[in-house]
Order: C-alpha cells, then sequence, then structure tokens
C-alpha cells in the first residue's frame, strides 16, 4: 500500500527517538544529550527526541535494568505504537556493567524486552550513539 | 476548595532521570509536594563491600557519572586516610585541576538545563557548545569524556606536561569571556528574570533548618563551602573565596553557578602556575594495613559529599562503606521552595537544585507508601485472596 510505503519512508529518514533512564549513573544519560547538542547536532539527520511513548519510533536506553524501573520500561514498551525498535547504549544496558551483582539490579535491557542495537561504551561517545541510530536504520530498511 | 493530585514520573521528559512526585495543586498553585525516589536504586553500598578497594575506586565513580571525578577522589582520600598514606604533593594539585574542571563542566551542563526548560534553548545550545571544550580538556588530561577514572588510591593515574598546561589555559581564557558574557544575559534577560527571579524562594533560616548543601545553600546567603571550611586536595595553597548570593531564588542559584565557573577556572590557573614538580603517586597495599576509618568530606559540583570507610586489618575489601550526597540532602529543601509556586514553574525549581537522582537513589530509604504502591498491594491482595 502507498500509505504504508510513504510511513515506512518517513521512518527511515526521521527515527523519533524516545530517551528512557533506566538506572543508569548519568553519563550515558549526558551523553545522550550531548548528541543533540551542537557538536553533534543529530537534528541535522532528522532524529528528534521525543517526550512521549506515544510519539517514539525508537527507545534508547540507558542504564541496568533496576527491579524498581523494569515494571516501567515494560509499560513503556507497550504504550509505543508498532514497528518500535530499542537500542541499548552503554554497557550497564547491555549486561548490567559494573552493577551486575548488586542486589537492586536485574541486569541489563534485554532481560525485560527485546533489543535490536547494542552500542556498547562506559559511556560511549556521541559519535557512537549516532553510529547505533544509524545501524538500526540500515537494519530496519533491509527489512528487520 | 480540595486539592488535586498531579502526578509526575517516573518517566517523564523534563529531567532524564526517573523519579516520581506527586504533586498537590489548588487550581494553579502548588500546595503540598510528595517525592518518591529510589527508582535508581541498586544497592551500591553494599557492592562496595563486596569487592576490593581497587575495584571500589570505578564503582563509586559510576555512582553519578557526572561529579564521577568527586566521587572517586573523596573515595581516594577516604581510603587513603584509612591506609594512612600520604599522596605527594603534585597529585593533589591534579587532583584539583580535574575536580574543578569536573565542575565546570557540570556547572554548564545544568545551566544549559535550566534554560532548556524555562524555554530559552539557544541559551541551552551555547552552554552545551561550550561544554564540549571542557569535555574536549578532560579527554586530553584523563583519556575519556565523561568517566574520567582518573583519581586512584595513592594519587592519579597520568602526569600532564607543558603541552596540556598551554592549552588548558588557552581554552579557559576564551571561555571565561564567554561565560562574562552570559553572566550578562542573566543579569539583564527580561525572559531569564521574568521566569527566575523570585521563584522558589528559600529563606537564609530555611536552608539552615533543612539542611541544605553546596549552591542551594550559597544562593540564599549561607557561608557552606568545603573548600574555605575544610581545605582538601590543593585548597589549602589556592586562594578560593566561596560565591554567596543572598536572594534564595532560582535565578541567585544560578547565579551562583556562574561565578563559580570563573571561579573555578581561576582555581585551574592558580593551580598550573604554583604545581610543584615530582611523583604523582605512591604505591599502595592492596590489603588494608590496619583496622580503621576514613572520612573524607569535599565540595561536589553540588553540594558537601561525604564518604566513610571502616576498613580490616589485612581484608582487601572494605568491612562498611557509607556515602551520602549533596542531593539527598537538598530534597527537602526543593520540597520546601516548590510549596506555594506555579505547575510552570515546576521544572525550572527542581532542576535549579541540579538534582542527581543515580546519586540519591543509591541508598535512599524507600517510602513504598505512596499511593500508587498501595493500589497494586490490593491487587495483590484480592489476588491472593482468590486462591
Amino acid at each position: 500500500m502507498l500509505i504504508q510505503r510513504i510511513a515506512a519512508w518517513a521512518r527511515l529518514r526521521s527515527p523519533w527517538i524516545l530517551h528512557i533512564n533506566t538506572g543508569a549513573c548519568n553519563s550515558c544519560d549526558i551523553e545522550v544529550l550531548a548528541a543533540l547538542t551542537p557538536r553533534f547536532d543529530v537534528e541535522r539527520f532528522g532524529i528528534l527526541l521525543k517526550p512521549s511513548p506515544r510519539h517514539a519510533d525508537v527507545i534508547a536506553i540507558t542504564g541496568p535494568v533496576t527491579r524498581q524501573a523494569a515494571e516501567r520500561i515494560r509499560r513503556v514498551y507497550e504504550q509505543t505504537p508498532d514497528p518500535k525498535f530499542v537500542i541499548a547504549i552503554g554497557s550497564c544496558a547491555i549486561s548490567g556493567g559494573v552493577f551486575q551483582d548488586c542486589y537492586g539490579v536485574i541486569g541489563g535491557v534485554d532481560k525485560v524486552i527485546p533489543v535490536d542495537v547494542y552500542v556498547p561504551g562506559c559511556p560511549p561517545r556521541p559519535d557512537a550513539i549516532i553510529y547505533g541510530v544509524v545501524k538500526l536504520v540500515e537494519k530496519v530498511s533491509k527489512g528487520g | 476548595m480540595s486539592s488535586i493530585d498531579l502526578i509526575v514520573g517516573p518517566i517523564h521528559p523534563a529531567l532524564h532521570e526517573p523519579e516520581r512526585f506527586v504533586f498537590k495543586i489548588d487550581g494553579e498553585i502548588v500546595v503540598d509536594v510528595e517525592p518518591r525516589l529510589g527508582y535508581v536504586h541498586r544497592g551500591i553500598e553494599k557492592a562496595l563491600s563486596e569487592r576490593t578497594y581497587i575495584k571500589d575506586i570505578y564503582l563509586v565513580e559510576r555512582v553519578c557519572g557526572i561529579c564521577n571525578v568527586a566521587h572517586t577522589l573523596t573515595a581516594a582520600q577516604a581510603i587513603e586516610q584509612a591506609f594512612g598514606v600520604e599522596v605527594p604533593r603534585r597529585s593533589k594539585y591534579l587532583r584539583t585541576i580535574v575536580h574543578e574542571l569536573n565542575r565546570l563542566h557540570s556547572h554548564l551542563l545544568i545551566l544549559g538545563v535550566v534554560c532548556e526548560l524555562i524555554g530559552f534553548d539557544t541559551l541551552f545550545m551555547l552552554f552545551w557548545r561550550d561544554r564540549e571544550v571542557i569535555m574536549d580538556l578532560i579527554e586530553m588530561i584523563t583519556g575519556n569524556r565523561v568517566m574520567s577514572a582518573y583519581n586512584i588510591i595513592g594519587g592519579v593515574r597520568r602526569n600532564i606536561g607543558d603541552f596540556e598546561v598551554t592549552q588548558i589555559k588557552g581554552v579557559l581564557s576564551s571561555l571565561a569571556k564567554r561565560v562574562k558574557q552570559y553572566k550578562k544575559v542573566f543579569m539583564d534577560d527580561p525572559t531569564i528574570r521574568a521566569r527566575c527571579a523570585g521563584v522558589g524562594y528559600l529563606s537564609r533560616a530555611k536552608a539552615l533548618a533543612l539542611g541544605a548543601v553546596g549552591p542551594t545553600a550559597r544562593g540564599s546567603g549561607l557561608e557552606l563551602d568545603v573548600r574555605v571550611d575544610e581545605p582538601y586536595a590543593a585548597y589549602d595553597e589556592v586562594k578560593y573565596c566561596a560565591v554567596i548570593y543572598n536572594d534564595g531564588d532560582v535565578w541567585a542559584r544560578l547565579m551562583v553557578r556562574l561565578d563559580e565557573l570563573l571561579a573555578s577556572m581561576e582555581v585551574i590557573n592558580e593551580c598550573l602556575d604554583k604545581m610543584p614538580s615530582g611523583p604523582i603517586r605512591v604505591p599502595v597495599p592492596e590489603a588494608a594495613p590496619q583496622s580503621a576509618e576514613g572520612v573524607s568530606v569535599i565540595e561536589a559540583p553540588r553540594g558537601e559529599l561525604i564518604h566513610h570507610v571502616y576498613t580490616k586489618r589485612d581484608d582487601d575489601k572494605p568491612f562498611r562503606y557509607r556515602i551520602r550526597t549533596p542531593t539527598y540532602a537538598n530534597i527537602p529543601a526543593v520540597c520546601e521552595m516548590l510549596k506555594g509556586c506555579y505547575i510552570a514553574d515546576i521544572p525550572a525549581i527542581l532542576a535549579s537544585i541540579d538534582p542527581c537522582f543515580s546519586c540519591t537513589d543509591r541508598a535512599a530509604l524507600i517510602d513504598t507508601n505512596s499511593g500508587e504502591k498501595r493500589i497494586i498491594d490490593i491487587l495483590s491482595l484480592a489476588r491472593r485472596s482468590k486462591k
């Protein structure tokens, strides 16, 4: 259908991102925010940070999943309209990182919701985060 | 008229951290606030006493990524005190320089975020553009943009040479000009005055009674600065005067940070000039040589930060580790500021204390008495009763 092709084209040209912190130490968060600012400026690629899960195509998750946050990110994931993609940013979001055996931490994001792209680093540089989004776009354009 | 509960969070767009506030509102006015913390609780203090001292330095660094140098500095000082180790003087100067660079980046960050929250996006972008040059300096000195891992027990990890000194001085002199320009904007701009002046008032007496720390206390006229009161690292040999504003509103707290940017740059320049030559670290045993305790207090970008460690003789793990972070101390003060404000001012007031919930939730006593929790309890009770 034409409308679906237009929607798919628009999604690839301008992915809208929801950023969630599930218990991160803030360093990945400030690097995600730094990616928006003049030095890196992801908006020139059409990537926008959106405050609501209802508007988002991509969920960028930073931090190890704490016991408190697990239920919340599951709910946010369900609120996001299909098709949706998840990027796990930072070592903690991948495996729990340095917090692996802390009692308040469940582990990586993929223990709770499915993840499409992993961006390693503690914290990853803004360049690496942008590269992660580009990889996601490539993956989606090849049909997931 | 009865009040309405306005629930903000835990996942919301204003700050990039999960926390939940229940505001009781009467029309447009906030009557009462109930913070609900603990979404970022990871259990770091327990993990610290299960890992060796060397690993602990890397874990305390990740209590908070923004003021990571402050955490490693405090931890290193506390452990060195317990071990009875004296670090070389040059490493004290290097620690001070990186600590102040860290403060520069942290203050620029929060000033930008406040500007974004009051709807001044241009200034947000300008602050963050200038922050990038500080990140470059930190990367040049320590090898990483954010997580510097610079302080280790017994000194610092890397030395700096003449090239770095000229680089730092050049960047700081051009940054100082721009910060003075921003200060003029904050003094004169009608948008900023309208959104910040007189908003979120905290009186000097209240700040003292509620135990506010850092720029929050100094914005209310309290002369509280660990760098002046109890000099650590190289502050005993460097001139520093605490920045005090008496207005007690959001504007005053932001002005404290702007003036501290200039003061920090002076401290860095003075350290670079006075820095003695010599070794940058001393060897330290892996296991504690004695059963002792070490306390270290420093002025982190957000306020007073305390690390307290108990060591056990011949054990390479701390017996108990305790951290007290500045945002946790400022939560009662921010609840006081929010009472009587307009809903539209909530984000600016919250951001004006520079909240860091990854610090706060590290060992917060969680009050599970919030409304949401009760609902879950009733549902689970109902489920249980059906079985």
